[in-house]
């Protein structure tokens, strides 16, 4: 089961890269602009059609029949309008605490979770005390030697 | 768990809210005030104007404001992609070239706009005043700044003696640059 999951996943990540690949090296206006904010409306660029939206696209136009790729015209963005004109801040210096403090939130609740359920488990099954006893409570230690008694004389 | 661990994890825990509650602060803290001066300005008061050093749109280095002190100063913010600065363009150039002999300088600020759009701009309207640049726009919140286009008076003291929402017109000029110019 897990092999199949494996083999399925790493289909999917092959199907999907030449895609990935094409968008980044050959970008349309579409892959740019849910990347990119309007820097007056604070709103992805898809979802404006404010005057500064519209100079942003027509930037982004000339820029993709140049053949620059999506890295280069996103560059000279930040260069014009600094990191705040990407909808996803940059995964470096301060920026990056935006990245790490989702991941890390998910980890501590993650374990959180798992010593929780540890911890309902054990009140849920106490261990055992003792030897086992056939569902019945422990025998009184004065029957358990007067049987041994019992016992040993029949043996003699 | 022992106990030793747990205390650990608490002080984690109560370390990192304790540093979310700083970091909080430290942004109210260093909240822009521009909307305080637009208040106080409004009920007549002269506030210090802030500080103002950017890049210059022709590429020529550094202005501030503070190199201008002892002028009185029309600090006009703009973009190239805004309609009502096409139409302020004409009345602030000709502000100018009437007023710079008694020490009057039109600053432009051109925020949140694409460089070469600006320079297009500033070569069309005939613009010869200087010109600073901010396109990331952080210079708006400490003036206060949410439209364009919108222009502050400074006197020669450093000091804000008007302000223009919106396009201005003959008439705005004509009495805050009186004003600003009236204290020697």
């Amino acid at each position: 089961m897990r092999r199949t999951v494996a083999a399925l996943a790493l289909l999917a990540a092959l199907a999907a890269a030449p895609a990935a690949l094409g968008s980044e090296a050959h970008p349309t206006l579409a892959d740019l602009e849910d990347e990119v904010m309007c820097p007056v409306c604070n709103t992805p660029l898809e979802m404006s059609q404010s005057p500064a939206a519209n100079r942003i696209r027509a930037f982004i136009r000339l820029r993709i029949d140049r053949g620059e790729t999506k890295s280069e015209i996103k560059s000279q963005l930040v260069d014009e309008f600094g990191d705040g004109i990407l909808a996803a801040p940059p995964k470096r210096g301060f920026n990056l605490l935006a990245w790490l403090l989702p991941l890390a939130g998910l980890l501590a609740a993650g374990v959180a979770v798992t010593l929780a359920a540890r911890r309902w488990r054990s009140a849920r099954d106490p261990a055992p005390a003792g030897p086992a006893t056939n569902g019945r409570g422990p025998i009184d230690p004065d029957l358990e030697r007067r049987l041994d008694e019992e016992l040993a004389r029949f043996d003699a | 768990m022992t106990g030793r661990t747990k205390l650990l994890l608490q002080a984690a825990s109560v370390a990192l809210v304790a540093s979310l509650v700083a970091l909080l602060a430290w942004q109210l803290a260093t909240k822009d005030d521009g909307a305080g001066l637009v208040k106080a300005v409004k009920r007549g008061e002269t506030p210090p104007a802030p500080p103002l050093a950017l890049p210059r749109l022709d590429g020529d280095g550094e202005m501030s404001l503070a190199s201008l002190r002892g002028k009185a100063v029309v600090v006009n913010f703009w973009a190239s992609w805004c309609e009502p600065c096409k139409k302020e363009a004409p009345l602030l150039e000709q502000a100018w070239q009437e007023n710079r002999a008694d020490g009057l300088v039109v600053l432009g600020v051109d925020a949140r706009d694409i460089r070469s759009d600006a320079r297009t701009f500033a070569r069309r309207y005939g613009i010869t005043y200087p010109v600073l640049h901010d396109g990331p726009g952080s210079t708006l919140g400490h003036w206060g700044t949410t439209g364009f286009p919108e222009t502050w008076w400074v006197d020669r003291q450093g000091r804000l003696v008007g302000y223009k929402e919106g396009q201005v017109t003959q008439e705005d000029l004509d009495r805050y640059n009186a004003r600003a110019l009236g204290s020697r």
